[in-house]
This record gives structure tokens, C-alpha cells and sequence, in this order.
């Protein structure tokens, strides 16, 4: 009898625990979406090993979609979170400047001929070179916050506005399109591994930040300049350089994104590509429970976030839900999270809880 | 101070989406100088001797699209001095900014101006402005809301047309029963409404045409990709893939060779698209797709033709002038088709 009191107390302040966890906003996300598939239609979950036109195996499924598909997210949602963190705003530009970043690695792929035979440079140089730009767009972002302390939002409104244009006229307004095959390994599948590639470009991003957040000061420093700049000047850090970095990280995850989205069609479409990405990024930070006004963070959670995101556009294309509606789905998400994450709410939740917990005892 | 510099920064950022959106734009302001001493009303005669026809061009921001790019392209080629044609070009995706454009033209005295407008609605000022003075208008690409007696002629392409053509291509093809996934362009655009309405009306009045799924990818290839995805995740049978536009097709090809659905000529899935890029009638010829339909981009010779004709003293019986379109069928397109139709 007693043993099974303190077993059932033990429970509770276990699950409580769990409840108030970050990471368990967009778990509980994941798990109703899942809970929904399942009770709809089970075969959501079902995954099979096929191959595909080239003869290659690979595994097919809508888990397996939602992997895919949910790489670009992830990784931007890394960025997009030390952004958050450290500046208290969100970046916007980041659809427009994966056009510039996709636009460059074209660029110096194709050389002057919009339809090369074969590669004018390695994918590698390629690739390097849509990273120095887009870090350098980031730094540009990131000194208009930092240095001429603008508002994030209105910062980037000037890439959002324009960096589609700049990324056309990279290439001279010219579509150019890639045949060589190994450029859509990045985007599709390496001969031989199922798996497809963007996921694990994602892991290696996520092993990336997860071991510079572990052995660097990153999260501490991103912290303590998003709680509060002045009094971490005043503790010898250097705001300024944090918030530019931030950019600059977000920067590369953008490059990053670049190489995947061109990859996966071999072309760009400079109106087009990654459109509205931005707001989704954003929408993966808010789901992982992080303070879109600044300070701590929590990289795990933005990034299951992002998973939800596209676990959620892919159960609506699932159900053939008019995919110009799927904005109004997200904005149904944000509405329940900006409501459940209100002060006003918090309190009244935390003081029910209270009161329970003192009925309990009596 | 600090709202001071955000102001600074926020037109910054609007004359660098400007600058960078329409490069052409300073060849706006290279408009002629002898604007005053011309009066329009002698345009057959300052033609006959020999002087230049004055043209304004409005156009959509050639970024838009390769089609818009296209476009672009084909009237700087027509309208050049050798063709004896000074011409001025403004770009630009707002109405507003259009019909500023479009009275600084009537302004310096231009001859005909040609006009893609942005939106149908809020041109009859400026088209009575322009009549007033003298100067003609032709419409092109786009109509507008406006009486017919304020332009010369309108050369458009019937998208209705465009789809039909398609549509019935696609019924030609005899197939025992047609399972169609059918992928928009943007929702409430003159492509989509043209190219889905054919395909509407065929489908409700046939029994053995079935629309598996029909969702908009916003003329996106990747949405178009995942779309198609989740019907092969879910197991669905089709045997068409109905695309508004060729970045679209592309898109659920590569879904398609992901689950090794063999598409094409012999294929099991029929592809279709639109706009005639020259990569997407390369995969025509190459058997991969069946079917692609032109939006024809090439409007300048048509327009040349109207000015001509006007200038000798003729009249335009025809005001709406309709663009010749084609289909092109995987099994009989040809090298030359795609030197001479691809954009």
C-alpha cells in the first residue's frame, strides 16, 4: 500500500517533470500528429525498400518523405534559433538568400554556359564558394543588427526584398541546368544507400552545432547577449561579434540549404525556390518552445519542430488537403502555441496545478 | 536617431529592390529629348520620311519568369533603330508604378506605347490621357478592364485554348481510363484558370477520367515533387500527370524515378506540361515526357505588324488578336521545333 503511493507519486512528479521540459512542445506536436495517422490510416507508417529508375535501392515511405523533405528546415532551424537567441528577432531573408547561395553554386558550376556538357568545377568548389557568399549576406544582415542596431525583421527585409533579383542576375537571368548526375546525389540518393542524402547532410549539422555547443561557449555567450547585452558587455563579452556570428552560422546553414534545394531539381527557379521557408523556420523555433524575444534556447527542440512542420505538410498532402490552405493549418499552430505560451496562461495552468497538488495532500 | 537610420535603411532597401529588380530601368530615363518638337498626330508622315517610330514599353519584371524573360528578350530584337523603331522600356510587377510609367511616356511624346499590364483594373485615366494625346496603345500578353475604343489592338494568348488544345491531345491518346494527377499553377492566375478549365470540364463529363489528386505547387518544382510523392507513398494507381507548367513537370519526374514508375513514351505514366522551355522540350525529344503546350512569348512581330499596318493608313478590323499556339507531341517534335519554340 505505501510502496504504491510513492510509486504513484514518483509517477506524477516524473510526468510533471516531463511537462514542463521544453523539448516536450513539439514531442507532443509529433505525437498527436502521429496518434492521428495512425487512427486514419496506419499504413502512414509503412516504409518499403524499392529502386529506384537507375536501378539503386532506396526506401520509400511517408516517414521517410518527411525525413527528406524535412532536412532544408532542420538545418535552417539551427541557424535561425542562435539568431533568435542572440538578437531577439528572426531573420526573414533566409528563402531569398538560398536563391543567391543556389544561384552561385550554379554559377561556378555551369562557368559561363548555362547548359555545360560537363562541370566546369568540382561540386566541392562549387559548394565552397555559395558558402563564403552566403556567409558574407549573412554578416551583412548581421552588422545592420548588430553594429547600426536595426530591428532583425526590418534588417533583413532589404535581402528579403531583394535577393531573389540578385540571385537572377548572378546568372545573368539565365536558368541554367546541370546534367551530370553527381550533383543530384546531394539531393536524392548516393548509388547503393537507401537512405536519402539531405538527411544525413542534416544529421552531420545537427552532430556539427551539437559538438560546438558542447565544447565551445557558444550557448553560454549566445545567452547571456540575448538575456541581456549590456550586462554581458559589462561581463567582457562582446556583443556585437556574438550577434554578426549568429548571422554568419545562419549564413551557412543557408549554404547549406542552397546545395540541397538545387540539387534536388538540378536547376533553380530564382522566384520560387525555398519560398516561404523563412516563416517556416521561424514557426520551427516557436514550436520548440523557444522565447522568439531572445535568451535561452534549445537547439533539440527547434529542430524536432521543424520535423513537425513537415510531418504536418505531409499528413495534409497525405489527405489531399488543398495544399493554398496549408498556411492556415500553420497559422492554427501558432495561434494554440502564442496562447499556450502566454504569461496570462502559464500562470492560470501553474495555479490550477497548485491547487490540485494541495487537494492531493489534504 | 536610431528611427532615423531604420528609415534610412528601409528606402535603401526598396531603391535596391528597384535597381536590382529592373536593371533596364535607366534606359527609361534615355527617352528622347525631341520629345517637344514632335507632334504625334504626323506619325504616318515622320515614318514615311524616314524618322524613327517612337515606342514606350511597359512590361512584368523579366525575373519573373522564363517566359517573361523570353518576352523581354523578343521586343528589344524587334524594336531596334534598324528596324526603325526608338524604343524605352519600364519595368515593373505593380500597376501603380505601370501607369506612372505610362504617363511620363504619354508625357515625352511617345508614338505607341505597348503595355503588359500588372492587374486588369485602373487604366482608363491613363489610356484617356494618352488618347488625348495622341499616342496609341496596344495591349499585349495581358488585357485590361477598359473600353475597347482606348487601345488599337490586344495580342494575347487564349489560355482557355491552351488547356483545350491539351486536354484534347490528352483524350486523343485513347487510354481505357484516365487516372490524373493535376498540378496548378498559383491559385486565381489567367494560366491556371485556362489550363485547370479545360481539364474540369472534361473530367465532369467523362466517367473514365478521374482526377487522383489536383493541388496547386504554386508553380514550384519541389512542392510539385513532394505532392506527387504522397501519392506513390499512399499507393494510389495514375497514368497522367497533368502539370500547368514545365517546372512542375520536372518536379514529379523526379518523384516518379525515385519509385522507378516508368514514364514517357511506353511509359506508364503519361507527362504533360507547359511554356515550351527548351530543356522541357528536350526531355520531349528525348521520349522522357509526351507532351508539352506553348504559351506563346512572342508577341513583338505581331505588334510590328499593327504599327505597320497603321502607319500606311490601314485599320486593325480585328482587335483582339489571338496568338497562334501549338502542342508538341514527344512523338513527332524535332530538333528544329526546339531551336525555333524553345524559350
Amino acid at each position: 500500500m505505501q510502496t504504491n503511493e510513492t510509486k504513484k507519486t514518483g509517477a506524477s512528479a516524473f510526468l510533471g517533470k516531463m511537462v514542463r521540459k521544453q523539448v516536450m512542445i513539439p514531442l507532443a506536436a509529433l505525437l498527436i500528429l502521429f496518434l492521428f495517422n495512425l487512427i486514419m490510416d496506419p499504413s502512414f507508417f509503412k516504409i518499403e525498400l524499392g529502386y529506384n529508375s537507375a536501378g539503386n535501392p532506396v526506401l520509400s515511405g511517408f516517414l521517410i518523405t518527411i525525413l527528406d523533405s524535412g532536412s532544408e528546415l532542420a538545418i535552417l532551424a539551427i541557424g535561425m534559433t542562435l539568431v533568435t537567441a542572440a538578437t531577439g528577432g528572426q531573420d526573414i531573408s533566409v528563402g531569398a538568400t538560398t536563391a543567391i547561395a543556389g544561384s552561385v553554386l550554379l554559377r561556378v558550376l555551369c562557368g559561363t554556359n548555362s547548359r555545360p556538357e560537363t562541370l566546369q568545377a568540382p561540386i566541392i568548389v562549387a559548394f565552397l564558394a555559395a558558402c563564403v557568399v552566403a556567409m558574407l549576406f549573412g554578416a551583412f544582415n548581421g552588422v545592420l543588427v548588430a553594429v547600426f542596431k536595426i530591428q532583425p525583421m526590418i534588417a533583413t527585409l532589404i535581402l528579403y526584398t531583394a535577393g531573389r533579383s540578385i540571385a537572377a542576375w548572378i546568372n545573368n537571368n539565365e536558368l541554367p541546368v546541370v546534367s551530370d548526375k553527381t550533383l543530384t546525389y546531394f539531393g536524392e540518393f548516393i548509388p547503393g544507400i537507401p537512405i536519402p542524402t539531405p538527411f544525413f547532410i542534416a544529421v552531420a549539422c545537427m552532430i556539427v552545432i551539437g559538438l560546438v555547443l558542447k565544447f565551445t561557449n557558444l550557448r553560454l555567450y549566445t545567452q547571456a547577449v540575448g538575456i541581456n547585452e549590456n550586462s554581458s558587455r559589462l561581463n567582457g563579452l562582446n556583443p556585437v561579434f556574438i550577434k554578426i556570428l549568429s548571422f554568419v552560422i545562419l549564413g551557412l546553414c543557408v549554404a547549406v540549404v542552397g546545395l540541397i534545394k538545387v540539387s534536388r531539381i538540378s536547376t533553380i527557379n530564382y522566384s520560387v525556390i525555398a519560398k516561404d521557408i523563412e516563416m517556416d523556420a521561424i514557426l520551427a523555433v516557436a514550436l520548440g518552445g523557444n522565447a522568439l524575444s531572445g535568451g535561452k534556447f534549445n537547439m533539440t527542440a527547434s529542430i524536432i519542430g521543424a520535423y513537425v512542420i513537415q510531418c504536418l505538410t505531409t499528413t495534409l498532402y497525405k489527405f489531399q488537403v488543398r495544399s493554398d490552405a496549408l498556411p492556415a493549418y500553420k497559422a492554427i499552430v501558432v495561434i494554440v502555441l502564442v496562447i499556450v505560451s502566454a504569461p496570462v496562461v502559464r500562470e492560470k495552468f501553474n495555479a490550477f496545478m497548485a491547487k490540485r497538488k494541495v487537494k492531493e495532500a489534504a | 536617431m536610431k528611427r532615423k537610420l531604420v528609415s534610412v535603411l528601409v528606402c535603401a532597401a526598396m531603391a535596391a529592390t528597384v535597381l536590382a529588380g529592373c536593371g533596364n530601368k535607366a534606359a527609361e530615363t534615355t527617352t528622347t529629348d525631341t520629345a517637344a518638337e514632335e507632334t504625334t498626330e504626323e506619325a504616318a508622315d515622320t515614318a514615311a520620311s524616314g524618322d524613327l517610330i517612337k515606342v514606350g514599353i511597359i512590361n512584368n519584371d523579366p525575373n519573373e519568369s522564363g517566359y517573361r524573360t523570353a518576352n523581354d528578350a523578343d521586343m528589344k530584337a524587334m524594336f531596334t533603330e534598324e528596324n526603325g523603331y526608338e524604343a524605352s522600356f519600364a519595368y515593373s510587377l505593380k500597376n501603380d508604378e505601370q501607369i506612372t510609367a505610362a504617363q511620363k511616356f504619354i508625357q515625352d511624346g511617345v508614338d505607341y506605347l505597348l503595355l503588359s499590364a500588372a492587374d486588369t483594373a485602373g487604366w482608363d485615366t491613363v489610356l484617356m490621357d494618352a488618347q488625348a494625346a495622341g499616342t496609341r496603345v496596344i495591349l499585349f500578353d495581358r488585357t485590361i478592364d477598359a473600353d475597347e475604343s482606348l487601345y488599337e489592338a490586344s495580342i494575347v494568348s487564349d489560355m482557355e485554348a491552351e488547356g483545350q488544345t491539351a486536354v484534347d491531345w490528352l483524350a486523343g491518346q485513347g487510354l481505357e481510363e484516365y487516372n490524373i494527377i493535376h498540378i496548378q499553377g498559383v491559385m486565381g492566375s489567367a494560366a491556371q484558370q485556362g489550363r485547370t478549365g479545360a481539364l474540369d470540364a472534361m473530367v465532369e463529363a467523362n466517367d473514365n477520367w478521374n482526377l487522383v489528386t489536383q493541388q496547386t505547387a504554386e508553380w514550384n518544382a519541389e512542392k510539385a515533387q513532394q505532392i506527387v510523392q504522397s501519392v506513390i507513398d499512399s499507393g494510389e494507381e495514375f497514368n497522367v500527370i497533368y502539370a500547368e507548367n514545365d517546372d512542375m513537370a520536372k518536379g514529379a519526374v523526379a518523384a516518379l524515378d525515385k519509385a522507378n514508375i516508368s514514364h514517357g513514351v511506353d511509359g506508364d505514366v503519361i507527362i504533360m506540361g507547359f511554356d515550351t522551355n527548351t530543356w522541357a522540350l528536350e526531355e520531349l525529344l528525348a521520349g522522357n515526357w509526351n507532351y508539352d503546350g506553348q504559351c506563346n512569348p512572342f508577341q513583338a512581330s505581331y505588334i510590328d505588324e499593327v504599327i505597320k499596318t497603321i502607319e500606311s493608313g490601314g485599320t486593325i478590323e480585328q482587335k483582339v488578336i489571338i496568338m497562334e499556339e501549338k502542342g508538341f507531341d514527344a512523338e513527332t517534335i524535332t530538333q528544329e521545333d526546339i531551336d525555333t519554340y524553345g524559350i
